[in-house]
């Protein structure tokens, strides 16, 4: 193991960051943002379904806020096939339907709630993304 | 108001993901790829988003209403089964694939490219497809 790239200042504050995004969202509307509950009940459910189409436009226009006022460059290097995007979107899509909840729900909101089915859940996400990535990376 | 709070969350959302680099999935992949060359950048942003959040999940456990909704909606599945295991064991892999998962994606759209676009649309598709699984 090699440590390389390490950005430990502007992780922990994106991360503070979003973490007020959680307590915004939760005390004022009571509810968790996770991202995949958010983005499949806008999809398929009415209820809120206006909010949860404001909360994902929304995380398109934080990206649009930092380049206009903090950096104009934000990296986003992908090296995969085309193909093997389709088959990892499908993936994520069905597996965080199937488990309720994905880095933000689970990772963020389930850990900080205490919840034992989300830090399992968080657990098992980031060992079969070290796999995956180990032995297809 | 609800709506200003959504829209606002969403945007404060997506400004840390920015800030972290998390909208980069060659950042996302460098967590992962811990018997490699390793980042541990992310498991930073989970502890300051945690830190910050979890004091506010303690201190509303007594409170019945939100500000400006009627009640909080917090999920009662308390199971730990084995749809959990499997569900989140796809999701790490297709992380793993792409180094992206559905927050990043959505916020990466803002960069105008046909990978998080893809991406997105087939996640849609896996959120219907999810309905077999279950």
């Amino acid at each position: 193991m090699n440590i390389v790239n390490f950005t430990p200042f502007a992780a922990f504050t994106g991360g503070v960051i979003i973490g007020l995004a959680v307590v915004l969202f939760f005390i004022g509307n009571g509810r968790l943002a996770g991202v995949s509950g958010i983005a499949s009940n806008f999809l398929t459910s009415k209820i809120n379904r206006t909010d949860n189409f404001l909360f994902l436009i929304g995380l398109i226009i934080g990206p649009i806020i930092f380049s206009i006022f903090v950096n104009n460059e934000i990296p986003f290097l992908i090296t995969d096939s085309f193909t093997s995007i389709i088959f990892a979107g499908l993936l994520v899509g069905i597996g965080t339907k199937v488990s309720g909840g994905c880095t933000s729900g689970h990772g963020i909101c389930g850990i900080g709630r205490f919840s034992l089915r989300s830090i399992i859940a968080t657990i098992t996400f980031i060992l079969t993304g070290i796999v995956t990535v180990s032995f297809f990376g | 108001m609800n709506k200003i709070i959504s829209l606002i969350s969403g945007v404060i959302f997506g400004f840390g993901l920015t800030v972290s680099s998390m909208t980069n999935p060659a950042k996302v992949l460098g967590f992962l790829d811990l018997f490699g060359q390793w980042d541990p950048s992310l498991i930073f942003v989970m502890i300051g988003a945690i830190v910050v959040s979890s004091p506010f999940f303690f201190l509303t456990r007594n409170k019945t209403k939100p500000l400006f909704a009627q009640s909080f909606s917090i999920p009662e599945v308390k199971t730990i089964d084995t749809k959990l295991i499997i569900g989140s064991s796809m999701f790490g892999v297709g992380w793993g694939s792409a180094g992206l998962c559905p927050g990043p994606a959505i916020s990466s759209l803002a960069l105008l490219n046909n990978y998080s676009l893809a991406f997105i649309v087939s996640m849609f598709l896996g959120f219907l497809l999810a309905k077999v699984f279950n």
